[in-house]
């Protein structure tokens, strides 16, 4: 069968000979002449100097003018963040006869970023119109390169009238020029206590070497940063580079009992048994439970948890902002938002949406309202000034050195 | 006329092809050498600097996952040498007629995308897998024992993968060898196994060496195997690599590394082709 | 010394004798170890086309919890819209690469085998490289191309990828043919009177077109299947190979182990259809 043979033998031949005789080798090191061409190159940064906080006046007017409605939204979420069923979606489909396009591709901030940013940066379109990225580094990332659309409140009725008033004045977003939040959550531990035998109630337990390999972390430096800060006591929105190697040499301390380091699929982990103790996500564990009939639990540990947000913002290269801007708003409903949170079980910022769900739990009978009323009133949902005094949020940088450095310390224990 | 077209008529053959080949595998090489001396941030953009910490920063900080790459590979081609030799040489000598059966059946496997082919084996692994299961039921193995996560699970892997790419370099070695060479050598009263060694082994070398060629470098720097079989505590510089340049956009350091994974290949292979002795390489090649 | 020359004839009829015994039971021993590597070889295939039938309970296909024909069936196959819009994409780039690749590797593997010109050694040097080239550093360097360039990543990039890689194969193989080639008759029609250009589409190209093809359906399989250089060179459009790389850390549907094996059931039909073929035109 020579067909087969052959190719074998040519490569054969072609790797078996000498193929650099030393006049190759002299003109390949003419290459050398093309050093001059390295120096040339560069990669250009999309960053405007002084972008970020502030935006021209007329961007929001200019970015707008023109666009149209086009029937048709892609959008990026992250998985858990919407019923399977998508009725919410189905509801705005049926009002407005504009399709949508729903993607869980969106797993982790940073291959996300990593992702999209040659196309953005390319001005190409990314496939989506609307995608949902965290009030992480990479948020900032996103603007400073402006990547996001600034957002036209003037179509942004419902979020004006029933947004909580914090939500307008975050730190990352001031007056929410790029952003508005899609769900709050925070960062707890998660735990199978049939196989833990006792109660979970601080860090520390992360670190308990009766868990070995039963273990399971983010592999998202800044979640992992804060948890290895916390544990040392120390505060993350005040910290600085010592105390980042303090907590990264906490953390280099955990990993022989670390199973792995997980993006959210953390949660399959803990169901399959692979993990029995796990650093999680307020509501990732609630749908779990609902969805396969599992008991898992979550806390928020004693020395502290991490408290983010996640925010609709429409990428600057979308094929049908207006379309996304609409649903967008169309979040920002009573009753959208109240069906919202009852699914995901995270923080909803919707406070009148509370209301709606008690109601809507009272019409129930029987386990169904318990279940109901349980997620109404839960301060997972809701939560008050108690559970945010044990939160924390990311560790913020003045500068792209300070990221930098930050990145090098904690990345080394996620890869190996 | 016709003589120059004709003495041109290589060029123009090779033209498009060579440049298709220029500008997306030579110029790339270069682009990232460039690109791992450069310093400064994705958002506000790199600039070329000769950076050089860019290599020392890499070195510093993941020379152990290189190491611990090129053990992986070292171990999984001694392993594929073992494996496929004689699995060459039972094809190339007893064949007979149904060689081209045989190999074909060894490539079986390239028939389906090399990720499906490693979750496959990552599902037969699980801890409570079809293989586990029954081993941890009759007592052979503690119940905690797992397989996934471990550097056996990834060296398997990686055996897996490049068996086929030892195997055929063999056989089409020993397939070679005139089988009146090893008649002479036992008329001229060499055992089985003398002749062997001296006669059937050394014109196989070629093959093994080519063999190993074509397996250790695409295994030492696969990420793939690693990514779906291992752990933390197994990573290669394939994933440290493909971590920089597809998670956290550190282009600099991820094309150092690269380069550096590319220098320590090909130092190895010249090492080893200095080791085994071109000369005799040529001779066999060149018949 | 030459006395146990003298002596040996009288013994190595025996041992003749003794010796075809043992080298059977030898090959006999490596025969079962084949069938043993071949059998493993196999096995996760055996896996992926066995869980194609199974109708898993949960979310995930990991426990064989009964037969069933229905994801064979097209209305649940193209359920999930983005896993059937990954495979279409990953065929179009696949037969796009796969054509680009042959006409240019058909090119290069020509000259290369049937003349001698200067520039040719590094044209070996450089499809060598290419073929022996790991994956992970050709995927890197294009990636570090492209951001260079701020060139976004997508469908082109990844077909540009596919063609690079390809060319050297289709070469290596075209090559090998024409090294055999008869040139004979190419004279035959040169004296006909035949110019070059005549003589290479008429007479010389049927000729290498089975290595051609062959060529084509290598670059084929390895476009479809590819996943490395994929990786780094597909921004945000998905391949069927990167669909199921991102769908592992949830789990995969029952629908990816139907394509795969009628990827691998197209693939082996085609390749023994080829042998089948190329045998009866070696006899004919």
């Amino acid at each position: 069968m020579s067909a087969s043979n052959l190719p074998d033998s040519a490569v054969l031949r072609g790797l078996t000979q000498r193929r650099l005789g030393r006049r190759d080798a002299l003109r390949i090191s003419g290459l050398s002449a093309l050093g001059a061409a390295l120096a040339a190159c560069g990669v250009q940064g999309k960053a405007k100097p002084g972008a970020g906080a502030s935006v021209a006046p007329d961007a929001v007017a200019k970015y707008w003018t023109g666009k149209a409605k086009v029937g048709h939204v892609d959008f990026a979420n992250w998985p858990l963040y919407m019923d399977p069923k998508k009725p919410e979606l189905k509801t705005f489909t049926k009002e407005t006869g504009i399709t949508v396009n729903y993607q869980e591709v969106i797993q982790e901030m940073g291959p996300w970023f990593a992702k999209v940013q040659p196309q953005l940066a390319a001005g190409q379109s990314i496939g989506f119109d609307l995608m949902v990225i965290t009030n992480s580094i990479q948020f900032a990332q996103f603007r400073d390169s402006g990547f996001l659309a600034p957002l036209d409140h003037s179509k942004l009725t419902n979020f004006k009238e029933n947004a909580a008033a914090n939500y307008t004045k975050e730190a990352y977003d001031p007056g929410n020029v790029y952003s508005v939040p899609w769900a709050s959550g925070m960062t707890g531990i998660a735990y199978d206590e049939n196989k833990t035998k006792r109660p979970i109630t601080k860090l520390a337990d992360l670190w308990d070497p009766a868990f070995k390999g039963k273990i399971g972390m983010f592999s998202d430096t800044q979640e992992l940063a804060n948890f290895g800060l916390l544990k040392l006591g120390l505060n993350p929105d005040k910290s600085t580079s010592d105390d980042w190697d303090k907590a990264a040499k906490e953390l280099k301390a955990q990993k022989p009992l670390v199973r792995k380091y997980y993006d959210q699929s953390y949660i399959d982990a803990l169901g399959n048994g692979e993990v029995w103790i796990t650093q999680a996500w307020s509501g990732d564990v609630f749908q779990k439970n609902l969805s396969d009939g599992t008991n898992f639990k979550f806390v928020i540990p004693e020395e502290g948890g991490t408290l983010w947000t996640d925010n609709m913002t429409i990428p600057i290269t979308a094929k049908a902002p207006v379309d996304a801007i609409t649903l967008i708003d169309f979040f920002y409903r009573k009753d959208i938002a109240a069906s919202l949170a009852n699914f995901i079980n995270y923080v909803c910022p919707v406070p009148s949406a509370q209301a709606v769900m008690v109601a809507d739990a009272n019409k129930l009978t029987g386990k169904d309202k318990t279940a109901a009323l349980e997620v109404a009133n839960s301060k997972l949902v809701f939560p008050d000034d108690d559970v945010y005094s044990k939160l924390h949020y990311y560790v913020s940088f003045a500068n792209v050195e300070d990221q930098q450095t930050f990145q090098k310390t904690f990345e080394p224990i996620t890869l190996g | 006329m016709n003589r120059v077209k004709r003495q041109l008529a290589p060029y123009f053959l090779v033209l498009p092809g060579g440049l298709w080949l220029l500008l997306f595998f030579a110029i790339p090489m270069i682009a990232m050498l460039s690109l791992s001396l450069q310093q400064g941030d994705v958002v506000y953009g790199y600039r070329f600097t000769f950076h050089w910490q860019n290599y020392t920063d890499a070195i510093t900080g993941y020379h152990d996952q290189l190491i611990r790459s090129l053990i992986y590979a070292g171990i999984g081609t001694m392993l594929l040498i073992a494996l496929a030799f004689p699995v060459a040489y039972w094809i190339a000598f007893y064949g007979g007629r149904r060689k081209p059966t045989y190999l074909f059946l060894l490539l079986l496997p390239f028939f389906v995308s090399f990720v499906l082919r490693t979750i496959s084996w990552r599902q037969i692994l699980t801890d409570d897998g079809p293989v586990l299961h029954p081993l941890k039921q009759i007592g052979v193995l503690p119940d905690s024992y797992h397989l996934l996560g471990t550097p056996m699970a990834v060296i398997g892997g990686l055996v897996y993968n490049f068996l086929p790419f030892m195997v055929l370099p063999i056989y089409v070695a020993l397939e070679r060898i005139d089988p009146r060479v090893v008649e002479a050598s036992r008329d001229l009263y060499a055992s089985p196994a003398l002749s062997f060694r001296k006669v059937i082994l050394p014109l196989a070398l070629p093959g093994v060496f080519a063999g190993v060629l074509m397996s250790f470098v695409p295994m030492a720097s696969d990420y793939v195997n690693s990514e779906v079989l291992g752990s933390q505590s197994t990573t290669m510089i394939g994933q440290v690599i493909q971590h920089k340049y597809l998670q956290t956009s550190d282009y600099p350091t991820a094309a150092a590394l690269s380069f550096i994974l590319m220098a320590v290949l090909l130092v190895g292979i010249f090492a080893y082709a200095r080791a085994l002795g071109t000369e005799d390489v040529m001779k066999v090649a060149a018949r | 010394m030459s006395q146990s020359i003298l002596e040996r004839p009288a013994s190595t009829e025996p041992a003749r004798a003794a010796r075809p015994r043992r080298r059977l039971k030898g090959s006999t021993a490596l025969y079962i170890y084949t069938w043993l590597v071949i059998i493993w070889l196999i096995i996760p295939i055996a896996v992926m086309i066995a869980f194609s039938f199974n109708d898993p309970a949960g979310r995930y296909n990991q426990h064989w919890d009964g037969f069933t024909l229905k994801w064979w069936h097209p209305a649940k196959l193209f359920a999930i819209s983005d896993l059937s819009q990954a495979l279409w994409t990953s065929l179009v780039i696949a037969v796009i690469s796969s054509l680009v690749s042959a006409a240019l590797g058909t090119g290069i593997g020509y000259a290369l085998g049937r003349f001698r010109f200067r520039g040719s050694g590094t044209l070996n040097v450089i499809m060598f490289s290419t073929i022996s080239s790991p994956e992970l550093i050709m995927g890197a360097s294009l990636l570090s191309l492209f951001v260079s360039l701020n060139v976004g990543p997508g469908f082109m990039t990844i077909v540009i990828a596919h063609i690079m890689f390809s060319i050297s194969f289709v070469a290596a193989i075209v090559r090998a043919r024409v090294v055999t080639l008869d040139r004979s008759i190419e004279e035959a029609a040169a004296d006909l009177g035949a110019t070059p250009w005549t003589t290479f589409w008429k007479v010389t190209f049927p000729i290498i077109l089975p290595a051609v093809f062959s060529g084509i359906l290598l670059a084929f399989a390895l476009s479809i299947d590819d996943f490395v250089v994929t990786n780094f060179t597909a921004g945000s459009t998905v391949t069927f190979p990167l669909w199921i790389w991102g769908a592992t850390r949830v789990g995969l549907p029952p629908q990816v182990n139907v394509m795969g094996t009628l990827i691998f059931g197209v693939g082996v039909l085609i390749a023994v259809a080829t042998n089948i073929r190329s045998k009866k035109q070696k006899s004919a």
